[in-house]
């Protein structure tokens, strides 16, 4: 089943915000977890379309990269 | 005037090889001078500081750096590297240190012109230092703040025709030897292969969607000038699969002493007169060439393509006509598990011009590692903990003997239960009617 955006997005939002108390970067995998009938194609669609309208953002160690909700979590001083 | 006594990093300078920290000395000195007159949109001093924090850092044992952060480029998840000092009021010049890294031209062929314009945009709005090029190969600027970073994309992307290059999660920018633009022993176009993929995969490389890192090598011969066989996820390196071609005339020359061995390669010693077999039969790893009445007679089907052969004599012997590429996987650096080479996948592809069969492969391998592949695993892992098997079965790639490292000694073969007559179960009475206790 092809995935919906606004209902990707709030079912994306609703797990965020229900571990934001533990952590506030994400792992690619945790969402492709969230809708094990889909692609990981097609999550990726949503993500970047998240990313796009900025209500994610991306996070890189260098090497690894996470997703996060904009403006959450501990970020260095002039990190926008 | 430097602003940081720097005892310990003076004394690097003191060695037989050339020193980045002289480099970086050249640039303090550049930078307080200024000849140009350049209007420095990050601050002047960005050099000394960082010649300063990394002697602090020597004296105490133990790193400033913060790693890490959401600084980017709009849309993209790679490329920019965030790195924030933890001494901003000492280091003021490096409280921001980001690194950009940019997609190096294919076989890092450059116009001057455009080196010009890197320098110039780099100087103007970085601090000046380079690494040129990273272990992926890809043109790394050193050293940047925050608000530079949308205008260095705007003028890398719009007035040097250029592209940020690939970090993290990512695929990341993918390298290749000069190919057939230079070599004579390119089995196929690796420099046009490269830039096929890198635009082909453009979403992989700027959005990360991968467990881990993902790199892409491309060998025009099994020489490997850009080592893809060590280095790379995904390594493709050109190979034939028809016979060495063989100048006999030629050869005689050389055994005759008219040509040089090596094309005049380690000339700067006597090493004696030209021995054949010495130093081309008894070198070949497979031992499939002999020299006998004067004729050299190679056993193609033993050949295992090092080329050793073909590098002692390359104005008698070429690689064959019928070529293609080896596609590898798997090989990665000793962060976990220790180091490891690629394993051949595909013995043998020919590189058509729309590299279907390759793209194939290679679609078919990226769905398998995001499905199963840990975060933080590199596909080399992953390989090591499900089974070579396996990426064949998802590949559709049909097994080989080549894909058997040596016998019974191989970790990646595993036996599903469908493969094996009568299951796991067996009638042990039958088999206690031939085997005693």
């Amino acid at each position: 089943m092809a995935l919906v955006f606004e209902e990707a997005k709030a079912k994306i939002i609703e797990f965020i915000t229900s571990k934001a108390k533990m952590k506030s970067k994400f792992y690619f995998n945790d969402f492709t977890a969230l809708f094990p009938e889909e692609k990981g194609r097609d999550v990726k669609k949503i993500l970047t379309q998240m990313i796009n309208e900025e209500t994610l953002v991306f996070w890189s160690s260098g090497s690894t990269s996470m997703y996060g909700l904009a403006g959450a979590g501990k970020h260095a001083d002039g990190e926008d | 005037m430097a602003k940081h006594k720097t005892p310990l990093l003076d004394q690097l300078e003191s060695g037989p090889w050339p020193s980045f920290v002289s480099d970086i000395k050249q640039e303090v000195a550049h930078r307080y001078a200024n000849p140009k007159g350049v209007d420095f949109q990050i601050p002047a001093e960005c050099p000394d500081d960082l010649l300063g924090i990394l002697e602090l850092s020597y004296v105490e044992g133990e790193t400033h750096w913060k790693h890490g952060g959401i600084v980017g480029v709009f849309g993209y998840g790679g490329g920019v590297i965030g790195r924030y000092c933890d001494q901003p009021e000492k280091f003021p010049g490096v409280a921001h240190f980001h690194t950009v890294r940019l997609n190096q031209p294919s076989g890092m062929f450059y116009k001057t012109d455009f080196l010009r314009q890197l320098c110039d945009l780099w100087e103007l709005r970085g601090s000046g230092l380079t690494n040129m090029h990273g272990a992926t190969g890809d043109i790394v600027l050193l050293g940047t703040s925050t608000p530079q970073l949308e205008e260095i994309f705007w003028e890398v992307t719009h007035n040097m025709n250029n592209d940020l290059g690939g970090s993290g999660s990512n695929l990341r920018t993918p390298s290749c030897c000069l190919g057939e633009s230079r070599c004579e022993y390119a089995c196929y176009d690796s420099q046009e292969m490269c830039f096929n993929l890198t635009n082909e995969y453009q979403d992989e490389l700027h959005r990360p969607a991968f467990p881990y890192k993902f790199k892409f090598k491309f060998d025009g011969c099994s020489l490997g000038c850009v080592a893809a066989i060590a280095r790379s996820d995904m390594s493709f390196i050109g190979t034939w699969r028809d016979e060495i071609r063989v100048d006999q005339k030629v050869v005689a020359a050389y055994v005759g002493g008219e040509l040089a061995p090596n094309a005049g390669a380690y000339s700067g010693r006597n090493w004696g007169k030209f021995d054949i077999q010495k130093e081309v039969v008894e070198r070949c790893p497979s031992q499939c060439i002999r020299f006998e009445g004067g004729k050299l007679e190679i056993n193609n089907k033993e050949c295992v393509r090092c080329m050793h052969c073909i590098c002692v004599m390359p104005r008698a012997l070429k690689i064959g006509n019928d070529r293609g590429c080896s596609i590898l996987v798997g090989a990665k650096a000793p962060i976990l598990d220790g180091p490891q080479m690629g394993s051949l996948a595909i013995p043998f592809i020919k590189v058509d011009d729309d590299y279907a069969g390759v793209k194939e492969f290679i679609e078919a391998t990226w769905d398998w590692w995001m499905e199963e592949g840990k975060n933080r695993e590199r596909i080399g892992e992953t390989l090591k903990r499900l089974g070579f098997a396996k990426l064949l079965e998802v590949t559709g790639t049909k097994a080989d003997p080549r894909h058997v490292k040596e016998p019974r000694h191989n970790p990646y073969i595993f036996w599903k239960e469908e493969e094996v007559e009568g299951g796991w179960q067996r009638e042990i009475s039958d088999y206690r009617s031939r085997h005693q206790k």
